[in-house]
């Protein structure tokens, strides 16, 4: 007997109306079957919990993030620094905390643009075909072989104050983090737009589709209406897995002294100076590389449990 | 099979164009002309100096212009000269790819050889204990920022243990040489093995659905000729691909992992070129590795081919 029967049988015994299983909740269930996808769920919403109460974290601890000490340098744990100070004397643990604010948003800002991007691009070359359609895909394919880390770097290089954009705007300290993300997201469209353009074309051919066509429904309203609606699973998964990858390449640039710049601090650039303490202070150089591993692990548990939800023909079900 | 060849070939080098100019024009925006920093170097440097030097060198003309001039100099084989190290670029870069290259062997041979038999027997029960180890491995290896990891290992096999060096090339002899590789090829190896694991398992596991290893088995031939014959020979075939696509990832890998240990290669080389704003060797590197990274892809095109005689190539 299966269980929707068992279910209809229940509800007329008692009269109560059975839950419906409705797609949203099968998706609900297929997820939380994946047990490290919601522990990592629960780990990435205390992160950024933390991260976002920052100051008040800051005020409590009676600290200032800011706050350089030379008198103060690389101390141990104590009660008024949780995990000790910095090489400049700033409190670890809350530079910490406003270094995961950045991250997770270059993560998140970066991972959503270029999705955006992608799934437009990916939307029109599908439904228009043609050679908007093969040029944009063979750029598509290009920029993937391209080497994506040497060619960042010689692109974080580049002089913004000769590209003509205001100059009391490139002065801000949140430049660097803008131009990280559009770094990111420039590169980053290529995956989105071939899963996008894949699902379009086999989903333009469906029946129901031309019988939108049929009703006078115009390509504009097919895409959005239509076609996206069946075709954002993937996008889903797959944004979700970039966040992590782009905080990890975030991190890499900032250690690098390209990505986001001091005084603003991030995951990746308060390493850079770590690795000069490695001989005297250790953990200084352990706990900023952990949070980026912890976040990105989490990201990658959940996109996976996400996929086992969305999809269930993936590879990770048993059977 | 020559056409194809010739078209992709083709393909490649208009993309090397294109990402010259970008890559040109851009660097006419990078902050400091060699002429500005020399400035900046040399009190004694007078404007009209400056003046004379910048015409002397082109710097005067229209940056399309300047771009042109370098395009058929590099096209005769002239790539042009490295300010920071004061040799032709290629005379820096050639040996130095050789460097990365066997950093980069070395890392991807070990990370294939312990990836395949974990990959392989992890598909073998998906869902199992075993799986379930090797899966938490690579997802571990995927999420390891590897700048990170090289810093994890260096306190603890150079400032704790004190068994390896932290750094550099060594003295030019075997031994020290093959001494100062250890770290950087683990460090690099860990970095890449988390992704060869998910994609041979997940290769596996759908070769090991097929409907000829139902075949297979049923016509009793023995599980370890199943899984070695028959599965694995066909989840090779995606493994090649998406392994070589790869490619230009484990470049990035190298390059952090050069930058940490000193390891004299290309994404070093490349890194070191744009923090000394020695433009034009940070973009001859750039194309360099772009090529390198072209080449993998088409050998492992040509690779498919033989591993899969089904596919043609147009």
């Amino acid at each position: 007997m299966t269980r929707e029967t068992t279910g209809q049988l229940a509800a007329d015994a008692t009269g109560a109306v059975a839950p419906a299983h409705s797609p949203g909740r099968i998706l609900l269930q297929r997820f939380l079957r994946h047990r490290l996808a919601v522990v990592s769920l629960f780990v990435l919403l205390v992160l950024a919990v933390a991260a976002l109460a920052a100051p008040w974290i800051e005020a409590a601890l009676g600290v200032d993030a800011e706050g350089v000490n030379l008198f103060n340098r690389m101390q141990p744990p104590s009660a008024e620094h949780p995990l000790g100070t910095d090489e400049l004397g700033r409190d670890l643990l809350v530079r910490l905390l406003y270094g995961g604010r950045v991250s997770l948003a270059v993560g998140l800002a970066a991972a959503l643009c270029a999705a955006v991007i992608g799934t437009t691009l990916g939307l029109i070359a599908g439904t228009l075909g043609g050679r908007f359609d093969s040029i944009l895909m063979r750029l598509a394919d290009s920029v993937i072989a391209l080497p994506l880390l040497p060619l960042l770097i010689v692109l974080a290089a580049v002089d913004l104050n000769k590209l003509g954009l205001p100059a009391d705007w490139l002065q801000g300290e949140s430049v660097s983090i803008y131009r990280i993300v559009f770094l990111i997201a420039l590169v980053g469209w290529t995956t989105t737009a071939r899963l996008v353009r894949g699902a379009t074309l086999s989903l333009r051919e469906r029946e129901y589709v031309r019988a939108a066509t049929a009703l006078g429904a115009g390509k504009g309203r097919l895409m959005w209406r239509h076609i996206l609606p069946n075709a954002i699973s993937p996008v889903i998964v797959a944004t979700t897995l970039s966040v992590g990858n782009v905080i990890l390449l975030e991190s890499v640039l900032s250690f690098l002294g390209l990505g986001i710049q001091p005084p603003t601090p991030s995951w990746g650039n308060m390493l850079t100076g770590a690795q000069e303490t490695i001989w005297s202070q250790p953990m200084l150089a352990v706990w900023p590389g952990l949070l980026i591993f912890i976040t990105v692990i989490a990201i990658n548990f959940l996109g996976d449990g996400l996929q086992d939800a969305l999809d269930p023909r993936s590879v990770n079900q048993r059977g | 099979m020559l056409a194809y060849l010739l078209r992709r070939l083709a393909e490649s080098f208009i993309v090397l164009l294109v990402m010259s100019a970008v890559i040109y024009g851009l660097i006419g925006l990078m902050p400091g002309d060699p002429i500005d920093i020399m400035i900046s170097g040399d009190p004694n440097l007078t404007t009209e100096d400056a003046q004379r030097l910048k015409a002397l060198y082109g710097l005067d003309r229209p940056l399309y212009e300047r771009y042109l001039i370098w395009l058929g100099n590099a096209l005769q084989g002239d790539f042009g000269f490295s300010r920071i190290f004061g040799q032709p670029v290629l005379d820096v870069l050639v040996p130095r790819l050789g460097n990365t290259l066997l950093l980069m062997g070395l890392a991807f041979f070990l990370a294939f050889t312990l990836a395949l038999p974990a990959g392989v027997l992890a598909a073998r029960k998906p869902g199992g204990l075993l799986d379930g180890a090797v899966n938490l491995v690579a997802f571990a290896g995927i999420s390891l920022p590897p700048f990170w990891l090289a810093i994890l290992l260096i306190i603890l096999f150079s400032v704790t243990l004190g068994w390896l060096p932290a750094g550099g090339m060594g003295d030019g002899s075997f031994g020290s040489s093959a001494q100062h590789l250890i770290l950087p090829a683990l460090t690099l190896t860990l970095a890449s093995v988390g992704g060869h694991l998910r994609y041979l398992r997940a290769a596996m596991i759908e070769a090991l659905r097929q409907d000829y290893i139902r075949t297979a088995r049923a016509k009793g031939l023995d599980e370890v000729g199943v899984v070695t014959r028959h599965a694995l020979r066909n989840a090779m075939i995606p493994v090649v691909t998406i392994l070589a696509l790869d490619f230009g990832t484990l470049f990035g890998g190298a390059l952090i992992t050069e930058t940490m240990f000193g390891w004299l290669g290309m994404g070093k080389t490349i890194y070191d070129a744009v923090m000394g704003k020695d433009y034009n060797l940070a973009l001859v590197g750039l194309l360099l590795a772009t090529v390198t990274v072209l080449l993998a892809n088409l050998l492992a095109d040509l690779a498919y081919a033989w591993l899969d005689p089904r596919v043609s190539y147009r």
